[in-house]
């Protein structure tokens, strides 16, 4: 009873990140919600199966994406969830990477920090498909290592590594339309295109 | 792994930033940066990019939600 109440009290610091990860994912308040519960219940019961002294976050996290994968992705299949645009390195430096010399005095870190909304990250992070954006998740906001990553989603860890760098250029292009759509970037022109190989 | 120009530099920016690199390996890629006035801002943005995403994406949970989880857990109200 000790060790369940110990492990109780470990795994609820867990649960704002947990929740965050599970909107990401679901995209969906109430979906959210049953998700994180339901996460919570298998993790209550079967905390046996959870070896003390090992990772508890990465072990929640495999719980969680789990049940988001055999739940509620079955419950909305989108189609052709892999095809996702080939987009280039740096994409987001190279158009906005002189936004803070057209600021004079404004360092580029408070550029960014104030070019983006909470609303607009959590956004491009959810208009990523499927398999990107776990990837992103549990990478970008969770902080987990590849290996863990790969753990928690059953993939090579080549595979965590390709989707995080089409994620994450994805992301980009989804910030960069947001901050051009708000009339963000300074009027002169500053998009090269260059085909970079 | 062969010398660091600005296209591995750039091809190592997630590992390095992702801290997967080994030590040597990251010691390359830094003695690189201290010298290429190309790659070191784009080191810094792509970092502080990160940062943006990581902190803007939190979430509060409900109160509704905590209660839900304390039950099942076990625990009583704090």
């Amino acid at each position: 009873m000790a060790e369940q109440e110990r492990f109780a009290e470990q795994a609820m610091e867990y649960m704002s990140p947990l929740y965050a990860a599970a909107l990401r994912m679901t995209r969906n308040p109430s979906d959210a919600e049953d998700l994180v519960q339901e996460t919570y219940l298998k993790a209550y019961r079967g905390f046996g199966g959870f070896t003390e002294g090992t990772n508890l976050k990465a072990w929640l996290y495999r719980i969680l994406t789990n049940t988001y994968i055999n739940t509620y992705r079955a419950k909305k299949r989108r189609p052709d969830e892999t095809e996702l645009d080939e987009v280039e390195d740096l994409y987001l430096y190279r158009r906005l990477g002189g936004l803070e010399a057209a600021n004079r005095g404004r360092s580029a870190e408070d550029e960014l920090m104030d070019t983006f909304t909470e609303t607009e990250v959590k956004l491009a992070i959810e208009a990523l498909p499927e398999q990107f954006r776990l990837a992103v998740i549990l990478a970008d906001v969770e902080g987990f290592s590849y290996k863990e990553i790969a753990k928690i989603l059953d993939v090579p860890i080549g595979t965590v590594m390709s989707r995080l760098h089409r994620g994450r250029k994805n992301l980009q292009k989804q910030l960069y339309s947001f901050a051009s759509d708000r009339g963000l970037l300074p009027t002169e022109d500053p998009v090269v295109e260059q085909v970079e190989t | 792994m062969g010398k660091i120009d600005c296209e591995r530099a750039i091809y190592e920016l997630y590992q390095f930033l992702d801290g997967e690199l080994s030590v040597e390996r990251r010691t390359m890629i830094q003695v690189h940066l201290d010298q290429c006035s190309h790659c070191l801002p784009a080191y810094h943005f792509e970092a502080e990019l990160r940062m943006v995403v990581t902190t803007h994406c939190s979430e509060v949970v409900p109160d509704h939600l905590k209660q839900a989880i304390r039950g099942i857990l076990g625990i009583e109200g704090t």
